[in-house]
């Protein structure tokens, strides 16, 4: 099934057309109402008069991550706040969080986008769906809340958490569609299990799962063990949330993006160029639909490559292939988007403590494990284990309330982690993804 | 009077505390006592040595993290009720033991006890009033 036949499956040529229409009122718009873009693009010596064609989109600047923390909270906001009817924030970050807003119209895009997703994903109209995304500042639980109801599917806004509930409402409900982590969907067949109860014996059908990277070899196992047809789902609330791209259930190969909402391209992330389709490198997406808070090449950091082949479910629109792995150290922890520096912020308040540190992520009974390997100094150490056991558990407290993410932390002898070789030492991912 | 302990940062891992070791008997230390407090991820070796600077900076050229503290060494008489005696003296002037071990040597018919106090010069206070003695270090170290 297809949600919006008209445009999902519109011809190339018409949809390029409707494309460069919306990018052009889009960057008229940001130049209009938003400081940054209009400084940016007079520092390149651009107009928006310009672009006058799709390929002119390369000639514009890219937004990351820390212009929109620069302009925290509302200096990226292209509308007066009176048109502002919903506000997001990104998950955990330190300092300042990425802040979003949406206008009425850009809700009713989103919940759009949201239920071709699900109709992608295998949904339809008479569908019961288990959102067990988190509700919240986080995009995912209201994403495909707003999604479902406007499919006309029945949500159960569960959210995320008391699992052994969670449980029963699926064996009690009899919920069709899955919407979850696909980390979270795994601690929920486990939970079951550990219940007596089997997903073969519930109705589930088909499952969206997205908001952290997943590997094929755990797509197999959720749908083992889930007795479901899982699908991936591609979203960041700096571009929308959720509904950004999503893949087809006929072909499970790759996600579809909504291109008439989003432009993308993927560059080398090193020089920037833009690199042709099917060569793998980071994504830019810029939104020329929204009004609230649009993005121009916005670097997602996500690494994944475009495919233009049709596809067998009808869809025109390309597909990106399964992100593969990020360009910054970020890590997803259950969800959470964690970068190795507010880690150590973090260590640098705590007196005593040296910012040498090594994370290492793990996952056991198929949920994030976050352990940090933490230097003691000459000054923090105590010949009293208790006070040694008190500052780790300092550590571990001020990281769960600044970040949001549990973690364990491990005292370590002194120069036992490595100096200044980059990223790679900081982080070690044992996840296999 | 009070005599120094030096303690040592150990990760829980195999070879680390002949690594101490070997650091020790390089430098010609000769330990004199020892305790070592454990948990799942890391512990800390306490000892009394013969020569605290030496063993301090041979540690410290070895990459650990040391830290010397003070504890008090006194004599316990070696028979039933001699350890509970001191206790209770400290307990009734509300002094806590953080920890406690037993030197190696005795001395004549007593036992020489390694006490690291919450409140060190009360506690010696404490027990020096009462008639019980206190080892001083530089005697200690080489007994």
């Amino acid at each position: 099934m297809i949600y919006n036949i008209e445009y999902e499956t519109m011809p190339r040529e018409a949809l390029e057309s409707i494309q460069l229409r919306r990018l052009q009122a889009t960057l008229s718009r940001v130049f209009a109402t938003v400081p940054f873009y209009r400084s940016k693009f007079l520092e390149a010596g651009l107009k928006p008069g310009n672009i006058k064609t799709l390929a002119d989109l390369a000639h514009l600047p890219f937004t990351n991550k820390q212009d929109l923390r620069d302009n925290y909270p509302f200096g990226m906001f292209a509308v007066p706040m009176d048109n502002v009817v919903r506000i997001h924030a990104s998950s955990g970050t330190t300092g300042q969080p990425t802040v979003v807003g949406y206008t009425a119209r850009d809700i009713d895009t989103w919940a759009e986008l949201m239920a071709r997703a699900l109709t992608a994903g295998g949904a339809s109209r008479g569908d019961i769906i288990h959102n067990a995304y988190g509700y919240g500042l986080f995009t995912g639980g209201l994403g495909v809340h707003y999604g479902a109801e406007k499919l006309g599917a029945s949500v159960i806004p569960v959210s995320g958490g008391n699992t052994r509930r969670q449980v029963i409402i699926m064996k009690d409900f009899g919920p069709s569609i899955l919407t979850a982590t696909p980390s979270y969907s795994l601690h929920l067949a486990e939970a079951a299990e550990e219940m007596g109860v089997s997903f073969k014996d519930l109705n589930f059908r088909f499952g969206v799962f997205g908001a952290e990277p997943w590997s094929e070899s755990m797509r197999r196992e959720i749908e083992e063990k889930l007795n479901l047809k899982a699908v991936d789902i591609y979203g960041l609330s700096e571009v929308i949330g959720p509904g950004v791209a999503i893949e087809c259930h006929e072909a499970q190969n790759g996600l579809h993006i909504f291109e008439d909402h989003f432009i993308p391209e993927i560059i080398d992330p090193d020089t920037g160029q833009a690199l042709p389709h099917g060569e793998t490198g980071e994504l830019v997406i810029t939104s020329i639909t929204k009004e609230a808070f649009p993005v121009i090449r916005y670097r997602t950091r996500d690494i994944t490559s475009l495919n233009p082949e049709p596809c067998i479910c009808g869809r025109t629109m390309v597909r990106m292939g399964k992100v593969s792995g990020r360009t910054d150290d970020m890590l997803i922890i259950r969800g959470v988007n964690v970068f190795p520096s507010q880690i150590e912020s973090v260590l640098m308040e705590i007196d005593g403590v040296e910012p040498h540190y090594q994370l290492e992520v793990d996952r056991k009974d198929n949920l994030d494990i976050l352990t940090a390997r933490v230097e003691i100094s000459d000054k923090a150490f105590s010949d009293e284990v208790k006070e040694l056991q008190r500052l780790s558990s300092t550590i571990e407290n001020n990281i769960k309330e600044t970040l949001g993410v549990s973690v364990s932390v491990k005292l370590a002898e002194p120069k036992t982690i490595a100096r200044s070789e980059g990223k790679a030492a900081r982080v070690i991912d044992k996840r296999k993804l | 009077m009070q005599a120094q302990q030096i303690s040592i940062f150990l990760e829980n891992k195999a070879g680390r505390l002949s690594d101490v070791t070997k650091i020790l008997s390089d430098s010609g230390v000769n330990i004199r006592a020892l305790s070592l407090a454990d948990t799942s991820d890391f512990g800390v070796l306490r000892l009394i040595v013969d020569n605290n600077a030496k063993a301090e900076e041979a540690l410290r050229n070895g990459g650990f993290t040391v830290k010397t503290t003070p504890v008090v060494a006194a004599l316990v008489n070696d028979r039933p009720g001699g350890l509970h005696g001191i206790l209770e003296l400290l307990t009734k002037a509300g002094i806590n033991v953080e920890y406690m071990y037993a030197f190696v040597a005795q001395s004549g018919d007593n036992a020489v006890m390694i006490f690291r106090f919450n409140k060190t010069d009360d506690a010696m206070a404490v027990l020096s009033e009462n008639g019980v003695e206190i080892i001083d270090g530089e005697k200690l170290y080489t007994m």
